[in-house]
């Protein structure tokens, strides 16, 4: 209970410092959101107004502190650029970020269990330095280059999807996630390529272990000692990376959402960041911080689910 | 074991069918899409009714009100939901809309409308003078209080309803081209919050939205002028906001039409299978300069740059050839104000400009600064080329990249900056929505220029009653520009537009608008 008490006070301050500096930040950089959302043809006395109504004459502590009173009784403001409450237009997106997400958790789960145990078993052997080289390779690349490569090969040349044409789920749920795989397999991949080696080291790493003796020695045969004794145990580890490998995502999703200019949360994070819109911003902000902490929270429970040795201390 | 090898196996199957699929599905589009053409060009394209369109933009709305959207990208948009009294047609006359007829006191100070009869909005009310009064005074800020919602309307005094079928506007002082402004949309007064529940007269009326992603609109069956209804059931705007993504779209058959796209773009389109229009950008590019600050405060420092710059090369360079060489604040498209002999007022002569350098105190040159708004690529391109040019007169500048909202603060609102490349646009449809930035007084003179003949010839454009005089103080206001070398004006852009070739009915407008109702599906 103590921990769980811990954890959520730790949730709190991070999330207090990570809503304040990136409202620290905006006032620091160049533009105006008042002027943003005039553009040129407004006087001077037309923005004066506005900046006024907007509350942005005032110092920002104070702004900061009114911001945070109002968010805290989930009044979450309104958009400056769309002039429409902010949890309304973020929550529209929130199922694609979602979609997005789960499916390159899908690719690397698919991609990384079976590539990671043959490599294991054919421990330095051809096909396992084959694997190793491929994997250090897509390791090394970051997945918006991936996501540009995926594109200009399996987009422009291949026609395989169109690029830029992203299908809204209202219209058709399989032109929808259709048009996912491309990004979604973007993302997935470097994730993958340390899926697949960290599954395999762990499994290397149970060969000498004496249970494992004690199980050829009971006659079991290669495959019934991987699949029932050693890929047990080298799953904690790897558990442990891919809940990590969630929050990887969530991060890879905002900018690969550009590369493919898909409508979603990261494109208008982006998209609000240069139209200095601040309720849209620290709105995605804040909720991407929760659900990195949360799900950073899960992990730990589910470490010590896995493996009884680890215990939370009560 | 086997059990899991077949596991995967299924997997890899289920992807490959909805890859394989998925690309089929496309490959299959494109071949129709190219049959219809086909055939169409046998019929040679009559006008249908019904049908859809998609629509590319390249930026979200910023409102849907009509009366508080302010980005041009928006007011392309909303022309097809929202009319005013008058409306502008292809040509840069006024037409009356909502209104019938129109007249102007002789004084220049009042405005009496007639209204149409029978004009309803989307919601099927029909519009009455209290409307009218009601989104005028919305406007000029009288209904609502504070700040005027468009600053022009500030000089609005009062509108009167003399009986149910005219609308009196007053003014506080003359202005013989208020009319410009009445393009304004007309809203019902009974209606809150235009932004969720926009309800126009125009042809088209809003359906849905998604942030980011598409504006939907709909044909209205009622509208008042039933020969020229929309042809389209049902438009869908488009957001993408990147060009090359926009003509993969053009090319994969997700989207029909993009208007504004460079030639180096259409460049890659099937020509069999798209049309492309070409017509005005009607921006006015120039390279702007701080007027007030050293060394562009002395007229000899802006005509040596005036004449150090070959704005025919700038243009093959930088803008494909494409693109019109101006010499005033004026682009062609407004052709009872443009003077085209004003565009070859400084040709290029480096020996006379190095004169001039010399003579102002600087015989080796000087440093400066270009700032250009990254977003724009034919902004940055064209002060690329400016860089080199300038070093022929011994001038070396550089360029700084600025985003959108930077530039619009320190460079437009603060003024804080040397020199900048921009295209200034006109709102309204009258010489006066690109000249009078340029006068004093005027809160958003960005180049701080400043001469008082200019601005005693804008008081009297602005003052005189008939066409002509106006015009001719016009002209004399651009020709100062040019003399003063205010700023380097260097070309009005191409534009071009490309619409699928199973669609016709394209027209250009001299302002930022895109009329849907006049596009057609073509019979197959």
């Amino acid at each position: 209970m103590k921990y769980l008490w811990k954890k959520v006070g730790t949730l709190i301050i991070t999330l207090l410092i990570v809503s304040f500096l990136s409202f620290f930040a905006f006032s620091v950089i160049p533009g105006d959101a008042a002027q943003s959302k005039l553009g040129t043809e407004a006087t001077e006395e037309q923005v004066k107004a506005l900046r006024e109504e907007m509350g942005l004459d005032k110092p920002v502590l104070i702004r900061y502190g009114k911001w945070i009173t109002q968010f805290l009784q989930g009044d979450f403001g309104e958009s400056y650029s769309y002039s429409l409450p902010v949890k309304e237009i973020v929550l529209q997106k929130m199922p694609i970020m979602i979609a997005l997400v789960l499916l390159s958790f899908f690719w690397i789960l698919v991609l990384s269990i079976p590539i990671g145990i043959v490599s294991a078993q054919h421990e330095n052997r051809l096909l396992d330095y084959i694997i190793r080289i491929g994997n250090q390779t897509v390791m090394a690349i970051p997945s918006f280059f991936i996501g540009m490569i995926i594109t200009l090969i399996f987009g422009i040349s291949l026609k395989w999807f169109m690029p830029g044409c992203y299908v809204p789920i209202e219209d058709s749920f399989f032109g929808f996630l259709s048009y996912l795989i491309a990004p979604s397999v973007a993302i997935a991949l470097p994730k993958t390529a340390m899926a697949v080696k960290i599954l395999r080291s762990a499994i290397v790493s149970q060969k000498d272990m004496d249970y494992v003796r004690t199980a050829y020695s009971r006659g079991n045969t290669k495959r019934q000692v991987l699949y029932r004794h050693m890929l047990r145990n080298a799953m904690i580890p790897t558990m442990t990376f891919w809940a990590m490998t969630l929050v990887d995502l969530i991060a890879n999703s905002i900018i690969i959402e550009k590369v493919f200019s898909i409508p979603g949360l990261g494109t208008m994070l982006i998209t609000s960041i240069s139209n200095r819109d601040y309720p849209v911003v620290q709105f995605i902000i804040v909720f991407v911080a929760t659900l990195v902490i949360l799900i950073n929270f899960l992990i730990d429970l589910l470490y010590a689910k896995i493996d009884p040795r680890v215990s939370i201390r009560k | 074991m086997k059990r899991v090898k077949s596991v995967y196996l299924l997997l890899f199957a289920l992807t490959l069918i909805l890859v394989l699929g998925s690309c089929r599905g496309e490959k299959e589009e494109g071949k129709e899409s190219t049959l219809k053409n086909q055939s169409s060009q046998e019929t040679n394209a009559e006008p249908t009714i019904g049908g859809s369109i998609v629509v590319g933009i390249s930026q979200d709305l910023d409102s849907l009100d009509p009366h508080k959207s302010v980005a041009a990208g928006t007011k392309e948009v909303l022309f097809n939901v929202y009319e005013g009294l008058v409306k502008p047609d292809s040509s840069g006359n006024y037409i009356d809309a909502v209104a019938k007829s129109h007249t102007i006191s002789e004084d220049g100070k009042t405005y009496t409308f007639q209204l149409r009869e029978g004009v309803k909005f989307h919601n099927g009310a029909e519009v009455t003078a209290e409307d009218v009064k009601y989104s005028i005074e919305r406007c000029a800020g009288i209904t609502e209080g504070g700040t005027p919602l468009i600053s022009a309307f500030s000089i609005v005094d009062c509108v009167e309803i003399p009986d149910e079928h005219t609308v009196e506007i007053h003014l506080k002082k003359a202005d013989t081209e208020f009319l410009a402004y009445l393009i304004v949309g007309i809203v019902p007064k009974d209606v809150k919050d235009y932004n969720k529940n926009p309800v126009g007269t125009g042809p088209f009326m809003y359906d849905s939205r998604s942030p980011l992603d598409y504006v939907k609109l709909k044909k209205f069956d009622d509208y008042w002028d039933q020969e020229h209804k929309a042809y389209l059931d049902e438009v869908t705007f488009k957001i993408v906001a990147d060009n090359s993504a926009l003509v993969n779209g053009l090319k994969g058959g997700f989207i029909q039409m993009a208007a504004r796209i460079s030639p180096n773009e259409t460049a890659d389109l099937d020509k069999e299978k798209f049309t492309i229009y070409e017509g005005g950008s009607n921006l006015v590019q120039a390279l702007y300069l701080n007027n007030a600050v050293k060394p562009f405060d002395d007229i000899r420092v802006r005509q040596a740059l005036c004449y150090a710059v070959d704005r025919q090369a700038i243009i093959d360079i930088a803008s494909n050839g494409k693109g019109t060489v101006i010499g005033s604040s004026m682009f062609p498209a407004f052709k009872k104000y443009y003077m085209p002999e004003l565009s070859t007022y400084y040709k290029q002569d480096i020996q006379k400009a190095k004169a001039l350098l010399k003579e102002a105190g600087y015989p080796n040159g000087f440093d400066m600064t270009i700032t250009a708004p990254s977003n724009y690529q034919k902004h940055v391109d064209v002060a690329q080329v400016l860089v080199e040019q300038l070093k022929q007169i011994g001038v070396r500048a550089k360029i700084e990249l600025v985003e959108w909202d930077s530039w619009l603060n320190d460079v437009y609102a603060n003024r804080e900056y040397q020199s900048t490349v921009v295209g200034v646009d006109a709102a309204y449809l009258s010489a006066r929505a690109l000249l009078e930035r340029f006068t004093s007084e005027y809160s958003r003179n960005f180049i701080n220029y400043s001469n008082p003949k200019y601005d005693a010839l804008y008081e009297k454009a602005n003052h005189s009653i008939s066409d002509e005089e106006q015009i001719k103080y016009y002209k004399e206001m651009q020709t100062l520009l040019t003399k003063d070398a205010a700023n380097v004006y260097i070309q009005d852009l191409k534009d071009q537009v490309a619409l699928d070739s199973r669609y016709g009915g394209y027209e250009f407008y001299p302002l930022y608008v895109q009329d849907m109702a006049k596009i057609y599906k073509v019979t197959q």
